[in-house]
């Protein structure tokens, strides 16, 4: 049945298209767009299916060099079918991104073996632009922008091969090339006018948004120093005045109380619209552009001020987002980095910092005991604590030792080797177990001033844990123990602080200072990027356009005002088309003029007629005209025939078509 | 055309419907814009559905860059419907020459196309009457382009409302334009397959005397093949030293005249039949090389012989009570 179904639609195309078959040059441009749209994609689809798409493009472009056709449609059919039921057990199911984007692009291969008729070949490089979008799902950077457009360069080059044949490939090129540079202005007025919506339209499936790198709400040893080794931007700020000391620098994300002695998690707070805290002292503004991690937390710089937007504050001082994060949002922000946070602090949180599950880390306790015994206050216990660690011999290394049940005990009087989250761990537990409200906060420290546009960039590897004290009449005091082994993590960043020889991405290493260099100018020229194109959403579109003076909402005059601006490029690309070039000839035209002059009376110059044979009919119908207007068919006969002209007389000539008076 | 007063507005629903060819318009034709229609094609829909679904993906995902790939496409899409529309404009038509031919056979009507323009048309094509054919005009040029159409029935074959279109650049959208252009050729009765032989003048007959089959034995010299002449007298040797085509020709006898004569022929035959038997017995006439005249109701050709003789006779038989013949020759 399928087999006749088969064989009629084969038959019914061949009949259809004889000899438009998928010609050397078109398939060389479907190809080429084919391969460049299908390069992006093989860093995240599976290797099978980057694999069979690559052998299905090789296949093609052998049988285009060896001038041979589709292969059967039988091979094909059983090829799709094994490819589909490959999805299916790769990804499980078959909706949803991923295995969306692995189909289509394992059709786009099987379409291009399959390709018969013209339509074939549009189907091909329609599948080809929808490739081109779902590079965007995974990667918007310039040079994947950049990409797209060529590979739709070559599509439209193939959709141009396949209207004309016989061209030449460079005609074509250039036609795709015409076309693009003439839709740029629809392009620019349509990416800024064209309304943009918040939000999905339905609910995204589930993959919409797959893993990214970034804290999460618990924190384990090794957790962190993960982060440590990438180089990712984590987030970027901009400061309207100076930007504050790196020692300033704490970007507070998640809070950590409840510790179960190996891993800390977050409890859940108290959520409102303004702090929890008085935001007094120096006040710092900032822009803080934030790249999608699929959580709520803004990683704000301490102490959050009150934000204007819809903003969520939480009882541990952190601002989240009202949903997660899930691409790169701006915010305007403010900070307080003297503020006094907590004083007022439930007793119901104090208890949770001071708990500690039974039975874990017995050195550490007893270390403890000898610290708070005969201490006066906390701040006592405290500076105990800071001045124990300090002359404990304690190394801060990328590479810290595995540790086993008592985590804590082990690092502080074992390896004595950590990465900050065993510091900053091993201190709340200390402090506890001392008697002392402490809690473990994770974020980000630090950042690196990009010189070129002077904004400040944070990485992955900037990802931090400290402490945070409670101390009666002080609120919550923030300790970073880190600090007191490596001071220069603190005041000199990760590279500095780590002993030579750990491994750090490439790029921050010291040798490579002009890599370095055009890694920040590529990071500058990248956040213009973000900045203008990715980041241009409603809220930026509601500010331009009521720059523009359109109230939001007024939906009527945009719609107007989207016409007419999509209007004005079409009328001059009509213009364009529609000029034409004047004779180039001015004998041509003097002569053309005396021929319009007499067609009001009927007397147009018929194509055949010669100078003589029409003046003789001009002057027979119109006497009074004969001598006029046979002198002047001698003139145009002697210019244009003659042996010699020039423009005295040329002029001569216009001068007395022009004084020509009709009786 | 027989004017007949002015048509009610169904009459011209129905000529409008029915492609009734209107009147010839003067040489040149020149595509002028305001002539050029542009609509997307059936690709050009599907481009347009594919570029909503783009969008509506971009939306949901909140794709800038998705945003801005779309409207590049469709910008470009939008470029093109000029670039199609510019393809056809300014080009300019003139009537060309086109042999006749009989009914039954194929008829290749010539218009002479004119680019004037220092840039390629590529991608044209020109439909008429069910027929197409591709071309492409490169810079400047003039080209004549034949279309080959099936002439059914003798009369004049009128090209009528012919469209030229194009699809280029992208095949998202057909610009076209219809003009109908003085183009045509005479269609001649099919001739009658196994004719009988030519009829012999009464008198000749009466004479008692057959006389010899003249005109295909003297043979009186040579002259340029013609598509109507008979194989048979192909000079073959000629050929075969690498000269032209050449048809040999033979002196019929003075005297032995044909009078072709539509009353003379069988009652039965319904008109059709007697105009196609006619046909044959001019072909075959003009092949013996005997003058002959020819009698049809309402018209009289007078004896003659020749190439010329001959095509004026086809024309007589291919208008014989033709009302279209006003718009021919």
């Amino acid at each position: 049945m399928i087999g006749g179904w088969l064989k009629q639609r084969a038959t019914r195309r061949r009949s259809a298209s004889a000899g438009s078959a998928l010609g050397r040059r078109q398939g060389a441009w479907l190809l080429g767009a084919a391969a460049l749209t299908m390069a992006p994609h093989a860093s995240w689809l599976p290797p099978w299916i980057s694999g069979l798409c690559a052998a299905l493009l090789a296949w093609r472009g052998l049988l285009l060099w060896h001038g041979r056709q589709a292969p059967s449609p039988w091979l094909l059919l059983a090829l799709t079918a094994a490819a589909a039921a490959g999805v299916r057990a790769e990804f499980g199911h078959f909706f949803g991104k991923d295995p969306g984007v692995a189909l289509l692009a394992l059709l786009l291969g099987l379409k291009l073996l399959e390709i018969r008729a013209a339509r074939d070949v549009r189907a091909a490089v329609m599948l080809c632009f929808f490739l081109q979008l779902a590079i965007f799902f995974e990667d918007q950077s310039f040079p994947v922008a950049a990409l797209a457009l060529c590979a739709s360069l070559l599509g439209l080059a193939a959709l141009v091969a396949q209207a004309d044949p016989n061209g030449r490939s460079g005609e074509h090129l250039r036609v795709a090339g015409t076309l693009m540079a003439q839709g740029l202005p629809f392009m620019l007025i349509l990416f800024v006018l064209f309304p943009r919506i918040d939000g999905p339209l339905w609910g995204l499936p589930a993959d919409a948004f797959s893993a990214r790198t970034g804290l999460s709400e618990s924190m384990s040893p090794g957790s962190i120093s993960a982060l440590s080794q990438s180089g990712e931007i984590a987030f970027r700020a901009s400061f309207a005045g100076e930007i504050p000391a790196r020692r300033q620098r704490y970007w507070r994300g998640p809070v950590l109380t409840r510790f179960d002695g190996r891993n800390w998690q977050a409890e859940p707070a108290q959520e409102a619209a303004v702090p929890f805290h008085a935001a007094d002292g120096k006040r710092i503004d900032y822009t803080l552009t934030l790249e999608a991690h699929g959580k709520r937390w803004l990683l704000a710089l301490d102490f959050p001020g009150a934000t204007g937007a819809a903003l969520r504050h939480t009882g541990d001082f952190q601002l989240l987002a009202p949903r997660p994060v899930r691409s790169r949002v701006r915010h305007e922000l403010s900070a307080h980095p003297e503020a006094v946070v907590g004083l007022a602090e439930t007793a119901a949180t104090l208890a949770a910092a001071r708990r500690l599950p039974a039975g874990f880390n017995p050195r550490t306790q007893a270390l403890a005991a000898r610290l708070a015994a005969g201490a006066e206050s906390h701040e006592q216990i405290l500076q105990r604590a800071v001045s124990h660690l300090r002359n404990a011999g304690l190394l801060y290394t990328l590479r810290p030792p595995l540790l086993g049940r008592d985590s804590v005990d082990e690092f502080l009087f074992d390896s004595r080797r950590g990465f900050c989250e065993h510091f900053a761990s091993a201190f709340t537990v200390l402090m506890r177990a001392a008697g002392v409200p402490a809690r473990v906060v994770t974020g980000y420290q630090g950042g690196e001033i990009n010189p070129v546009d002077g904004n400040l960039v944070v990485r992955q590897l900037d990802a931090h844990a400290w402490s945070e004290v409670w101390l009666g009449g002080r609120g919550w005091v923030r300790v970073d123990p880190t600090y007191l082994a490596a001071p220069r993590r603190i005041d000199d960043g990760l590279a500095a602080a780590l002993p030579a020889g750990e491994a750090l991405p490439f790029t921050l290493r010291a040798q490579h200072d002009w890599l370095r260099n055009m890694r920040l100018r590529w990071e500058a020229l990248s956040n213009t990027w973000n900045q203008r194109v990715l980041g241009y959403n409603p809220e930026r579109q509601r500010e331009l356009l009521s720059r523009l003076g359109l109230a939001p909402g007024d939906a009527w005059r945009l719609a107007g005002m989207l016409a007419a601006a999509t209007g004005v490029p079409f009328l001059c690309l009509i213009l364009w088309a529609g000029r034409r070039r004047r004779r180039s000839d001015p004998l041509d035209r003097a002569w053309q003029a005396l021929s319009t002059k007499l067609a009001a009376r009927g007397l147009a110059r018929q194509p055949w007629e010669g100078p003589h044979d029409y003046t003789q009919r001009v002057a027979s119908a119109i006497p009074e005209l004969a001598a006029a207007v046979r002198a002047i068919g001698v003139d145009y006969a002697s210019l244009r025939y003659g042996p010699h002209s020039d423009s005295a007389r040329l002029a001569a000539l216009r001068k007395k078509i022009d004084v020509l008076r009709l009786p | 055309m027989p004017a007949a007063g002015t048509p009610s507005p169904p009459a011209l629903f129905r000529r409008w419907l029915l492609r009734r060819p209107g009147r010839p318009e003067t040489a040149p034709i020149e595509l002028r814009s305001r002539r050029i229609y542009v609509l997307p094609t059936a690709g050009g829909l599907s481009f347009a559905i594919a570029m909503l679904a783009m969008l509506v993906a971009s939306i949901n995902y909140g794709l800038s860059l998705g945003y801005g790939l779309v409207f590049a496409l469709a910008g470009a899409a939008l470029a093109s419907i000029v670039h199609a529309w510019r393809n056809l404009a300014g080009l300019r038509i003139r009537p060309g020459r086109s042999e006749a031919v009989f009914a039954g056979e194929t008829a290749t009507l010539h218009f002479i196309i004119d680019n004037p323009r220092k840039a390629r048309r590529p991608a044209l094509r020109l439909k008429l009457r069910g027929a197409e054919t591709a071309f492409e005009l490169g810079p400047l040029q003039t080209r004549a382009i034949g279309i080959a159409c099936a002439a059914e029935h003798r009369g004049r074959l009128q090209a009528g409302r012919t469209v030229i279109e194009t699809r280029w650049p992208l095949g998202l959208i057909r610009a076209w334009s219809v003009f109908v252009a003085d183009v045509g050729c005479v269609v001649h009765p099919a001739p009658e397959k196994n004719a009988p032989p030519l009829p012999e003048s009464p008198a000749e007959q009466g004479g008692g005397a057959p006389s010899p089959k003249a005109g295909d034995d003297d043979f009186a010299g040579l002259r340029p093949h013609q598509r109507a002449d008979s194989p048979r007298h192909i000079a073959w040797k000629v050929l075969a030293r690498g000269g032209p085509l050449m048809t040999k020709q033979f002196a019929g006898q003075q005297g032995q005249e044909l009078s072709l004569a539509w009353a003379d022929l069988p009652p039965g035959l319904d008109a059709e039949r007697r105009l196609s038997r006619l046909s044959a017995w001019l072909l075959e006439a003009e092949r013996s090389g005997r003058p002959w005249s020819l009698a049809l109701p309402g018209t009289n050709v007078p004896r003659g012989n020749g190439r010329s003789h001959l095509l004026r006779c086809l024309d007589e038989l291919a208008y014989h009570e033709e009302p279209d013949r006003a718009d021919g020759t």
